[in-house]
């Protein structure tokens, strides 16, 4: 690998910009490849080009063979990201995991007495309202939210801008009777079936989870799930 | 707000790593998992950075094939190129290093100039 393609490589990852390496295991020539909204001269064939594009959507690395030529296309995708709604308890637990599995993880509570630095002492958490958080950094396909605070007035406006998201995983806390109500506001708002039924409610996989850090394990297991397009 | 810019199934950097060590002044090789076929610990992508006095970071499998993974890298470093390293049970090398797991890897070593 040459310096000046690693630099290139490092700095395109550090600007959260996806990013493929191509290369040719038979010499090691490679080129980089970014992603689709990207004009790149790379060099390379628009048929390698293009498979490079389509690694780097469906964010899977390997082998591809053009003519008669084995290449490795190495995709970087910037982080898979987790948005919170809610800095309560679950939270904590969740902040953790979420960390841990390779999530950027943004926590966003209005209500200042939840938000409290000394709760989650490695996360900052945002006290401005959910649709205005991510109205600054939109939700795409990368993109995992879950609601928790239980409170409408927040977790409702987080949803309705997710809805209109390509996010991945949409979760939201409560009861089978409290889930129902939300979707009942959702419908009055204006949402579809197909569109309400992004919403995974009761949160979680079913584990019987009980204590906030083992409903955090299932949320993340649910999440986990989904991104791996395995969810139900 | 943790800030990471790794590959997600990675915790480790290894590119800023490279980078890096060859900013000491090191030789450095990078080592890909660019195929795997049956069990293997860990997954295409997966990279480990190895420089000339045998410090390395990362893993291309779980431990099993990275001796000899390293001592391939360092052949890289002095006699540059690149190598298509295959190790699984069929293998006869792959029961010296031990790929224990039942699955077959190849792995790519390249020097980073």
């Amino acid at each position: 690998m040459k310096r000046t393609l690693l630099d290139q490589l490092n700095a395109a990852r550090d600007g959260k910009r996806a990013v493929a390496v191509v290369t040719d295991l038979a010499d090691g020539a490679q080129a980089l490849v970014y992603g689709a909204d990207t004009e790149a001269d790379s060099g390379l064939a628009p048929a390698v080009v293009a498979e490079a594009r389509r690694a780097l959507t469906t964010d899977r690395s390997g082998p591809f063979e053009a003519e008669d030529r084995t290449l490795f296309i190495h995709v970087y995708n910037p982080p898979l990201r987790l948005i919170i709604v809610g800095a309560v308890h679950i939270t904590q637990a969740l902040a953790q995991i979420a960390d841990i599995a390779g999530y950027a993880v943004t926590i966003i509570d209005p209500r200042r007495g939840f938000a409290q630095s000394a709760r989650f002492p490695r996360f900052t958490v945002a006290t401005d309202w959910p649709d205005e958080v991510m109205k600054a950094a939109p939700p795409d396909g990368r993109t995992a939210i879950v609601t928790l605070s239980h409170d409408p007035k927040i977790d409702d406006p987080a949803l309705e801008t997710v809805l209109r998201s390509p996010a991945f995983y949409i979760g939201s806390l409560g009861s089978k009777r409290t889930h129902g109500k939300r979707l009942a506001r959702l419908r009055e708002k204006g949402f579809g079936e197909a569109e309400l039924a992004r919403i995974n409610g009761p949160i979680g996989l079913d584990i019987g989870a009980k204590s906030p850090a083992e409903i955090a394990v299932s949320v993340m297991a649910q999440i986990t799930q989904a991104r791996h397009g395995k969810g139900s | 707000m943790s800030d990471k810019s790794h590959d997600s199934d990675d915790s480790e950097d290894i590119l800023k790593t490279a980078a890096a060590w060859r900013d000491q002044g090191k030789s450095v090789a990078l080592a890909t998992v660019v195929a795997t076929w049956g069990s293997s610990p860990r997954p295409v992508g997966s990279q480990l950075v190895i420089d000339e006095d045998g410090r390395f970071q990362g893993s291309v499998s779980g431990g099993c094939i990275e001796g000899a993974v390293i001592q391939e890298a360092k052949a890289v470093m002095t006699g540059g190129g690149v190598r298509s390293l295959e190790f699984g049970v069929s293998d006869e090398q792959a029961w010296e290093v031990g790929l224990a797991c039942g699955g077959t890897v190849r792995v790519f070593v390249e020097r980073v100039e």
